[in-house]
């Protein structure tokens, strides 16, 4: 029953998706570390500032001084937190970014140079796992992130923590449902919930790409994108201005660096879906192909941190208003629209 | 008679079943025996996690992602955000602690197991009523036999679900055109619990 990208690919062995899942963890992490460079960079310059200009070229190497400060920094657990659940709660956000990334293709499939002792001639797949549910499997995935957020808000004994983790609560429920009804739309034309399926539903050029036909759904499945990602207009989580930092007041170092991994790599996988249901994904056939992809989720990406720039955040209230008065009605009428042509 | 478990954990799906398991009933005792909410929880949730797996081994990808959405994702956030009325970070004084419960319910787990153990054994003669069709997918499958031989529970369930949520609306929305802050009942209600403080 898998969905294979072509029927003569080589066989994928479990060693392939090993060196899947390793190459996922490193190059995502590494990305999440850009990412902040880059927010910082894309933002600076939208502000008409500079941006970090100090460590290495170009502040460059910002990213290297980060990561030794956060590596070093004193790992403090509040005295009357509880411990168990404060550590492993910044483990549970990134380990779900990353689960979700193994159903979802990134990076174009490879064999291993034979000459590298071992491992040579392994076929390493695009897809670590190629789930025929791939988008449920992300979208479940995401949901179950949500903990990570809500048991550190709970576990340290700070009533900016738990304020936090209230409106983790209550905004990722709401825009869950907002995600899940926006993307069956395109799920109902395309039949398939594989995300194979729904690239090579979208293969016959830019005419043929989901987004003519379901703009609707795209834009929604972007909005709620943003506050499931907790991005600006909607990081109430942990806005500064209202919360300290919500539920990672009490977090310093390398715990406080996984929530933003973890953030950072849900970024990614919005992105990468996004990119496929809505904007033709990849052509598995060229390097070309998947180098259109690539800028496909450079550009969302891109587009996270424009918003933040240029739009100020909205109150809880709005946050609560959008969701369940605005976007979940559009997108049921879409759906049902949607059911309505495919019936007719 | 040994022979087929040994084969069966062997497997990895085997394995992976066992495993599943003993972390299962581990966290949901934790569930039930821990005095701290917090871990309760977070077992709780854990444990759906894991459940979720045993729909991945028997091949049914599309309940296992369902589970995941609806229990993990939804239920129990659902049950983390009533946890927020409490202190989270300090135990409940329980007014009962009953050994003879814990013995029980111990017992029972330990029962659990032992049927599961045993299991492989007479797996031969279990037969799917509804199996799966060849070149179907998973969610095809669902639901084919949810919108024929589980029509009328199905919708059932929906138009129950539905009069659920009208009377939770209508039971939390008695005072919802009144300002909290404005009103001055309120004021009085907060005063009187002061009181009895």
């Amino acid at each position: 029953m898998e969905t294979t990208l072509v029927e003569n690919l080589p066989q994928v062995t479990a060693a392939g998706v090993i060196i899947k899942a390793v190459l996922i963890l490193a190059i995502i992490s590494a990305l999440a570390g850009f990412g902040t460079f880059i927010e910082r960079k894309v933002l600076a310059f939208m502000q008409r500032r500079l941006g970090p200009m100090h460590v290495g070229p170009y502040g460059l190497l910002q990213i290297a001084a980060d990561g030794i400060k956060l590596f070093t920094k004193e790992d403090i657990v509040p005295q009357h937190a509880n411990a168990f659940i404060f550590k492993i709660a910044p483990i549970i956000t990134a380990a779900t970014a990353f689960i979700a990334l193994a159903a979802v293709p990134v990076f174009p499939d490879f064999t291993v140079p034979e000459f590298i002792p071992l491992l040579g001639g392994t076929f390493v797949p695009s897809i670590a796992s190629d789930l025929n549910i791939g988008v449920l499997f992300v979208l479940g995935m995401m949901a179950a992130g949500l903990y990570g957020p809500l048991l550190a808000g709970m576990a340290q004994a700070n009533k900016w923590g738990i304020l936090g983790a209230a409106r983790t609560a209550v905004q990722f429920l709401s825009y869950e449902v907002v995600t899940g009804l926006s993307i069956l739309a395109p799920i109902m034309i395309v039949g398939s919930l594989s995300f194979v399926d729904f690239n090579n539903y979208q293969t016959a050029g830019v005419g043929s790409w989901m987004i003519w036909q379901q703009p609707v759904a795209f834009v929604l499945f972007l909005i709620a994108g943003f506050a499931e990602t907790n991005r600006t207009p909607f990081d109430l989580l942990e806005h500064e201005a209202e919360v300290v930092s919500g539920y990672a007041t009490e977090y310093s170092g390398m715990r406080w660096g996984m929530f933003f991994i973890g953030e950072y790599a849900n970024m990614i996988t919005i992105s990468v879906i996004a990119a496929i249901v809505f904007l033709g994904g990849y052509d598995a056939a060229s390097t070309f192909g998947w180098l259109t992809i690539m800028l496909k989720i450079a550009f969302f990406f891109f587009l996270m941190l424009w918003v933040r720039a240029a739009w100020p955040h909205v109150r809880p209230d709005q946050l609560m208003w959008l969701c369940w008065k605005v976007l979940m009605p559009i997108a049921l009428l879409n759906i049902l629209i949607t059911a309505l042509v495919l019936l007719g | 008679m040994f022979e087929n478990f040994i084969a069966s954990i062997m497997t990895i799906e085997g394995a992976a079943f066992y495993v599943f398991s003993i972390l299962t009933i581990g966290l949901f005792s934790i569930t039930v025996m821990s005095k701290n909410v917090l871990y309760a929880m977070t077992s709780l949730a854990a444990a759906m996690v894991l459940i979720s797996g045993f729909f991945f081994i028997l091949g049914a990808d599309f309940l296992g992602v369902v589970q995941l959405v609806v229990y993990v994702g939804a239920i129990m956030a659902l049950y983390s955000f009533a946890m927020m009325f409490f202190d989270a970070t300090k135990d409940i004084k329980e007014k009962t602690t009953s050994n003879s419960l814990v013995f029980l319910l111990g017992g029972l787990s330990a029962l659990v197991l032992v049927l599961m153990f045993a299991a492989p054994i007479y797996s031969e003669n279990i037969q799917a009523l509804y199996p799966m069709h060849e070149g179907v997918g998973n969610a095809q499958d669902v639901g084919m036999v949810l919108f024929t031989k589980y029509l009328i529970p199905f919708e059932v369930a929906a138009v129950m679900l539905l009069v659920a949520m009208i009377a939770g609306i209508i039971l939390a929305g008695k005072k919802m055109d009144e300002s909290l802050t404005e009103d001055m009942s309120a004021d009085d209600e907060i005063l009187i619990i002061k009181d009895e403080k």
